[in-house]
């Protein structure tokens, strides 16, 4: 295999590769930085890319695949949502207040993967904050989707998503608060899990809606993301709400059968306000599924369509006290101009943030208030709980339930400019997951009008391998997941 | 509900936010939007029904209360704005 042929292959392929000494890390990693750079003045996926921080990791890599040929995964590249804080590296959040902030420390989730071996290809675009589902809310310009430019890549993981799309990487890191994955992952054509709220470690990832927020992949294919799941899980006391226990592999266990598997639809998702081209194609993967043996039972959400309203209470809520940590003293940006302390603080949040997360902050300190607390905030908490036991109540009639990601393909830039809050509408199939802290995985099932259609699949809390499975299977009777984008079939090598 | 200029400045002063004149206008449309949407879920019966904070809040984790971590100041001091022989800058508080 040739190395441009290589790169457009996922991780599976990169590894064995490797293994076989066919070809370096560092050959590898200044491959893909070359593609970087050729893509970068379009696409705007990287808000930093720092090429010797990224050949010397590659030279870490090849040492440590030729002192230990067990480290099967020494020398994959990857890049990381600007998220993730990472030592050294700049770490934006696509935030003003943020713009010179180098990580004094790793996150968990780059730990994990510095260790096996990782390398770092650059720092992946998104909205501000994690806040938007478009990455038009980045400090550092929208990112640009691989299938159509003049369209977003979804966010708010943008970044992440396009770069894999593109093949400037074989996967990369996100965080899916409200559908941060699976909506990227869907609309550039690619495979996106978010694990069980719990699973991943959230240290050293900046926060927006801690009870919300989760780390996950993007990939190729179901098989590399089980792959990289298993890299990436596991308890850390560092984040109280890591869980402690034996998580089952994912890989290990891709291959195992799923005839017989019982797939619950949501009657309420493929009624009103689902475009016709999306049902259309997520009706005949689910019929796919069925032809490889799985069984559909009808199943019911009459709560889910509360999610976005109780999201964007709780989610505010969180993020008017994670920002709070932004103050302009210990760390991001602080105004040239101020007369006291209070001056300090309101100046240096007023320029740092954008317009988006000011929002956010100001619905969310509205909610916390005094007098409002009862009515907005413990009510939607209520309501989350709700919406939690329809789906504990959904399987136990079904395995695992299939449906879209979002109602409509990716629309153009600029679609909502000035109605932001219309844009939180289209968030309808994702959030309910996140309320519920499920495992939910996103995977190209076809095509309307020339953009890429997700399918989600979503699982008991702990079953990702059983997503991966099914995923994985119905990657292996279907080719979706192969489509690139025509526009990045040239790039060199 | 309709946010006034007023509720607009009180939870920019509980958020410690500088807003600009010009930005006011907006917030009050769009969060009075928000509101508008989060006010749905009045109509829902939630009697008896207990919060959710959180979704594994059942098995929240603590560690024993003993030191791991070791002295970085001089490594997160590196990304302050202003210090000085270890110590965070900021504007004189009491006169």
């Amino acid at each position: 295999m040739n190395l441009s042929d290589l790169l457009n292959q996922g991780v599976t392929a990169l590894s064995a590769a490797l293994g076989r000494r066919e070809v370096s890390a560092v050959e590898i990693a200044t491959a893909y930085l070359d593609r970087i750079e050729q893509a970068q003045p379009e696409l705007n996926a990287f808000i930093t890319v720092d090429r010797e921080h990224t050949l010397r990791d590659a030279l870490t890599a090849d040492s440590m695949r030729a002192a230990s040929p067990t480290q099967s995964l020494a020398g994959i590249p990857i890049a990381q949502k600007d998220v993730f804080c990472a030592k050294g590296w700049r770490t934006t959040a696509g935030s003003h207040m943020l713009e010179n902030f180098i990580a004094p420390y790793d996150s968990a989730v780059v730990q994990q993967l510095n260790k096996q071996g990782f390398v770092t290809l650059g720092r992946a675009n998104m909205d501000e904050f994690a806040m938007g589902s478009s990455n038009e809310n980045s400090y550092f310009g929208p990112v640009k989707n691989p299938w159509d430019l003049g369209r977003v890549p979804g966010g708010s993981s943008g970044g992440s998503a396009a770069a894999v799309a593109a093949g400037l990487a074989p996967a990369a890191t996100g965080t899916d608060t409200g559908g941060s994955i699976r909506q990227p992952a869907a609309w550039c054509g690619i495979s996106g899990i978010k694990p069980t709220y719990g699973r991943v470690s959230r240290f050293g990832m900046i926060a927006y809606a801690s009870s919300l927020d989760q780390a996950g992949m993007f990939a190729r294919s179901a098989q590399d993301l089980a792959i990289l799941m298993d890299v990436i899980s596991g308890h850390d006391p560092r984040d109280a709400t890591s869980v402690d226990r034996k998580d089952s592999p994912c890989a290990k266990e891709l291959d195992k059968d799923i005839r017989g598997l019982r797939v619950g639809i949501p009657k309420q998702w493929f009624g009103e306000g689902l475009s016709a081209g999306v049902k259309v194609v997520v009706e005949s993967a689910i019929q796919e599924l069925v032809m490889m043996g799985c069984e559909c039972v009808e199943i019911d959400l009459p709560m889910s369509e509360q999610a976005i309203p109780a999201y964007y209470v709780i989610a505010p809520a969180e993020a008017s006290s994670n920002l709070s940590r932004f103050d302009g003293v210990r760390f991001g940006h602080r105004a040239a101009q101020y007369k006291d302390l209070a001056e300090l603080y309101e100046r240096s949040r007023g320029e740092g943030f954008g317009p988006e997360v000011k929002r956010r902050i100001l619905m969310g300190s509205y909610v916390l208030s005094h007098g409002y607390y009862d009515a907005y905030y413990l009510q939607a908490q209520r309501v989350r709980r709700l919406i939690a036991n329809d789906f504990e109540r959904a399987f136990t009639l079904c395995d695992v339930i299939a449906g879209p990601v979002a109602p409509t393909t990716a629309f153009p830039l600029g679609s909502f400019g000035a109605d932001p809050v219309q844009m939180y509408l289209a968030d309808l199939y994702t959030i309910p997951v996140n309320l519920a802290g499920l495992p939910a995985l996103s995977i190209p099932a076809g095509f309307d009008a020339g953009m890429p259609v997700g399918l989600q699949l979503i699982g008991p809390w702990w079953q990702e391998a059983r997503l991966l499975q099914t995923a994985h299977a119905f990657q292996t009777t279907t080719d979706w997941h192969t489509k690139r984008p025509a526009l990045y079939s040239g790039l060199k090598p | 509900m309709r946010f006034t200029e007023e509720d607009v400045r009180r939870v920019a002063r509980l958020s410690r936010l500088a807003l600009e004149p010009k930005e006011i206008e907006g917030f009050q449309q769009d969060l009075s939007q928000i509101l508008n949407l989060a006010q749905k879920l009045q109509a829902i019966d939630t009697t008896n029904v207990e919060p959710l904070a959180h979704p594994g809040s059942s098995s929240v984790f603590l560690r024993p209360d003993v030191v791991t971590e070791t002295d970085q100041r001089e490594a997160f001091q590196a990304v302050a704005p202003e210090v000085d022989r270890g110590l965070y800058l900021v504007p004189r508080v009491v006169e």
